[in-house]
């Protein structure tokens, strides 16, 4: 067996009465690649927030390379050769790369003699570990896949053996994440050590040597990748067996909907983000819009709900016009019976300080049932949440608790309860199950699988490759702004995958 | 959850908090006092046996504070919708226009009950009038609200100065006021009310009947913001105007509403002085009412329920502020106007100071409060 590079023993650390941590034992080869799963709140990020020095364990120990350490702040973890790549990047965005690398390790008191140093540093390490990033390119020009290069030479320039990546795929393309994976590959050869921290089960397969799955603050098994199944992982993670294939009949497509013809939108800074696109959605069928975030979609939706404004083009609901380039009122939109789930939960989909039901009336307030003259119908409001509560298994069930103690599943559970109990024709859906754990995710999909049966029609974007293939009936892809293709659910992910990297459109501008 | 800070308990959010805010405050303000060579505890003594000793001077407490209500209540609903109105002073002066304007109109044909009534309406609709141009330019043009509404502070007070000096002012009289108002125009004093509790309070004592107008408009204000659709859309759109925008609600239509209603709350505090002490309009009758109802509002936490006591807290430095000068020679009306802006420094501008100590303390103290805050409490 070789050599343990970290060892973590009887690891335990609470919040108040939260046990996030509980006598945990984990032991990492060195020059190995290990996963960590888990669902949201299982204590992943908790775990590893204690090996980098952002928490201290209650009680436990650590050993890195078999000497005990004390890890007291991040600075200790990199002296020990601990580097951690977080999933939201900390680069200065208007700094150039070299800068970015050497902030916060300067070697002189002048920058110019400290980049020259950097300089040669940082060529070796790009060379040896097939890192190519132009030194001089400044951060805000790069694509995301490059500027997570940036961040894990960040960590090596300073000496990490150990390396720690938070959901590094995020925001990536498949072939971006898979050229990651190379190069994590590349740096295992290497002899260094990965921690990969990811709820994909597909990427644990693809790259890991070993893989831990944690549930509620515990390990509760540690597999070797290659004798497991994404199937058992999702049940260890769970704690129960479930659907990873989303089960759903054939669609019954039936009329037209939601019309969208040569829609042209544009952002604040006047940059064309979706550029003459038409589709259509019938009643009965699930379109999903693939693409790698950025590219339009997030406006595409924000339009066709009425919380954008369009620069030309026609939107057809029910055979009748939207007037997507004037003053369009989402609630009168909602009162025509399209329904918008939108992408950013936290800022527009919910008041995080509100009470649940409070939340659960946003945007429907105006409904009679709510009201007593111009006075809210607490009674009436509330138990409408209670039901709500009741039919999506809310937890906790208190309708009165605030909306921002609610976890991300939950939330996002609260607000397609509010969209789909006012039975829409047309249900617009952005990024369902982002931030949700395995469990809940599930869920979520029945419901936009039952929603469709029923005879609506849908429109969903995601990030998530996987969450479009198994939910859509007809899929398009969206690549800077225009629809580059339409496949079936049948497509193959390198063939989305191309398209959304808009492969096959610069071939034929060639 | 980055640090174990403690998720607080309602009594120590609202009453440890603002308390210990409001000792340190007075610690510095002990520390000014000892710096002029008086005794910092006598002084303290004579604040607020000034304030609450006698009858007297609670009716004069009460009296100021119902100014800081009304005040205090326009700034706290313009928070609830993400706006910071810093034109109350202007919006309560120029209220004292449409005050004058009814009571010189009516004071001599109608008793006081008919008058007050059109009285309180004027002086809505003015205030709520002059908060509408900042509002307007702010929903329709981006102009901040910060900046206008402080521009027609000054606006107002140059007007008010040409209309006393001017038109309102009777023909040959010196001062810049308008004539005394008739016995229609007189609100009734209410320091009958604190008789039953073995204090007499003389009927020159201001302390009026705007008092209990006060305590109605903070319990409408509550009804408004807790209890309405319009209230509800206030605060979605104070919290997160993304949301709002996502909900339907009209972003101009929201903003102006607000911006009235605090304009008209501000201005009704026009009512106490003119119709309940001076029984004329003069010049600056507002003294700064409007600035310290930001303090009143923050100190409060925007709730009428913290809004009240604090506006009484500050009724008491006026009115303990006005005996310490008299009995201290060294202490000047300008001293009290330093402690007055002390308590308005710590309440109000650093009111997050002591926060973090504060939770850090409570979670040391009692580790079940920071599961509260990690499993959530009841908002």
């Amino acid at each position: 067996m070789a050599q343990a590079a970290i060892e973590l023993i009887g690891i335990n650390k609470s919040f108040g009465t939260v046990q996030a941590n509980r006598d945990i034992n984990l032991v990492i080869e060195r020059g190995t690649i290990r996963g960590i799963v888990g669902e949201n709140g299982a204590g992943k990020s908790t775990l590893m927030s204690i090996l980098y020095g952002f928490y201290q364990a209650d009680s436990g120990d650590i050993k890195v390379d078999g000497k005990p350490v004390s890890i007291k702040t991040p600075n200790d973890a990199i002296a020990l050769g601990i580097g951690m790549v977080h999933q939201h990047f900390m680069l200065v965005q208007n700094f150039t790369v070299i800068e970015n690398v050497i902030l916060g390790a300067e070697s002189e008191a002048l920058l110019n003699k400290s980049i020259a140093k950097a300089r040669s540093e940082l060529e070796r390490l790009e060379r040896e570990y097939g890192l190519e990033v132009d030194p001089d390119a400044v951060i805000e020009e790069l694509p995301v896949g490059l500027q997570q290069r940036v961040e894990i030479l960040k960590a090596l320039y300073r000496g990490a053996e150990i390396l720690i990546l938070d959901e590094p795929t995020g925001v990536l393309t498949p072939a971006e994440a898979d050229h990651l994976f190379r190069i994590l590959e590349q740096l295992k050869q290497q002899g260094k050590t990965i921690v990969l921290i990811t709820h994909k089960l597909r990427e644990i397969m693809a790259i890991t040597d070993t893989v831990s799955v944690m549930r509620q603050g515990t390990i509760v098994a540690t597999r070797e990748t290659a004798k497991t199944t994404v199937e058992e992982l999702a049940e260890l993670m769970v704690g129960r067996r479930v659907l990873l294939q989303v089960d759903k009949g054939e669609p019954r497509p039936a009329e037209v909907k939601l019309s969208v013809k040569d829609l042209t939108v544009k952002d604040s800074r006047g940059v064309t983000m979706v550029d003459n696109v038409s589709f259509d959605v019938r009643a009965g069928e699930i379109v999903g819009i693939a693409g790698v975030a950025g590219n339009g979609q997030s406006e595409l939706i924000e339009a066709i709900s009425g919380i954008r404004r369009a620069v030309s083009g026609n939107v057809m609901l029910d055979g009748k016009p939207i007037d997507v380039t004037g003053v369009c009122d989402p609630g009168e939109l909602r009162e025509r019976g399209l329904a918008h789930v939108p992408e950013d939960r936290h800022h527009v989909g919910l008041v995080l300080a509100f009470e649940e039901n409070e939340n659960s009336i946003l945007g429907y307030h105006d409904q009679p049932k709510y009201l007593k003259g111009p006075f809210l119908d607490i009674d009436a409001i509330r138990n409408d949440a209670r039901e709500k509560i009741e039919k999506f298994d809310i937890r906790p069930g208190d309708c009165r608790l605030r909306t921002a103690n609610f976890s991300g599943g939950n939330q996002q559970k609260i607000v397609l309860a509010r969209e789909m109990e006012q039975n829409p024709e047309v249900l617009v859906v952005g990024q369902p199950t982002r931030g949700v754990d395995v469990g809940a995710i599930e869920f979520i999909h029945k419901q936009l699988i039952a929603m469709r049966d029923r005879g609506k029609a849908v429109l969903l974007i995601s990030v998530e490759l996987d969450e479009i293939r198994s939910l859509s009936d007809r899929i398009l892809v969206m690549f800077d702004g225009r629809i580059v293709g339409e496949r079936g659910p049948e497509a193959t992910e390198g063939e989305l995958g191309l398209l959304m990297a808009g492969v096959e459109q610069q071939e034929a501008a060639e | 959850m980055s640090t174990p800070y403690a998720k607080l308990p309602g009594w120590a959010d609202y009453g440890l908090i603002p308390l210990v805010n409001l000792l340190v405050a007075f610690a510095v303000a002990g520390l000014v006092v000892l710096l002029v060579g008086e005794n910092p505890f006598r002084a303290a003594v004579i604040l607020v046996d000034g304030a609450f000793g006698s009858g007297q001077g609670i009716a004069y407490t009460l009296y100021y504070a119902t100014n800081f209500i009304f005040t205090g209540l326009a700034v706290a609903v313009a928070f609830h919708c993400g706006l910071f109105n810093i034109g109350g002073e202007g919006q309560a002066y120029i209220a004292g226009l449409g005050v004058g304007v009814v009571c010189l109109a009516f004071d001599h044909v109608l008793p006081w009950w008919l008058t007050f009534p059109i009285a309180i309406l004027a002086s809505a609709a003015v205030g709520a009038l002059w908060a509408l141009i900042p509002a307007y330019l702010q929903a329709k043009r981006g102009s901040h609200i910060v900046i206008t509404t402080i521009m027609f502070n000054f606006i107002a007070a140059s007007a008010m100065v040409y209309l006393l000096v001017g038109p309102l002012k009777p023909r040959g009289a010196m001062a810049p006021q308008t004539r005394q108002l008739a016995e229609g125009a007189q609100l009734p004093k209410i320091g009958f009310l604190l008789e039953p509790f073995g204090l007499t309070v003389r009927p020159s004592v201001p302390f009026n009947l705007s008092f209990i107008l006060a305590l109605v408009m903070a319990v409408v204000v509550w009804a408004i913001i807790w209890r309405t659709k319009l209230g509800y859309e206030i605060r979605t759109y104070g919290f997160s105007p993304k949301a709002a925008r996502y909900a339907g609600i009209s972003e101009t239509r929201i903003i102006i509403i607000t911006m009235m209603i605090s304009g008209a709350l501000a201005g009704m505090m026009a009512l106490n002085p003119i119709m309940g002490d001076q029984h004329n309009v003069s010049l600056d009758f507002v003294s700064g009412a409007g600035f310290v109802g930001i303090a009143v509002a923050l100190m409060g936490r925007s709730h009428p329920a913290g809004i009240v006591p604090a506006a009484i807290l500050f009724g008491m430095l006026y009115q303990g502020g006005a005996e310490l000068a008299f009995e201290m020679p060294a202490i000047s009306r300008d001293m009290i106007v330093i402690i007055q802006g002390l308590v308005i420094l710590f309440a109000g501008a650093l009111e997050h100071l002591f926060r973090p100590t504060v939770q850090t303390l409570f979670a040391s103290l009692s580790p079940r409060s920071v599961s509260m805050a990690a499993k959530g409490e009841r908002a």
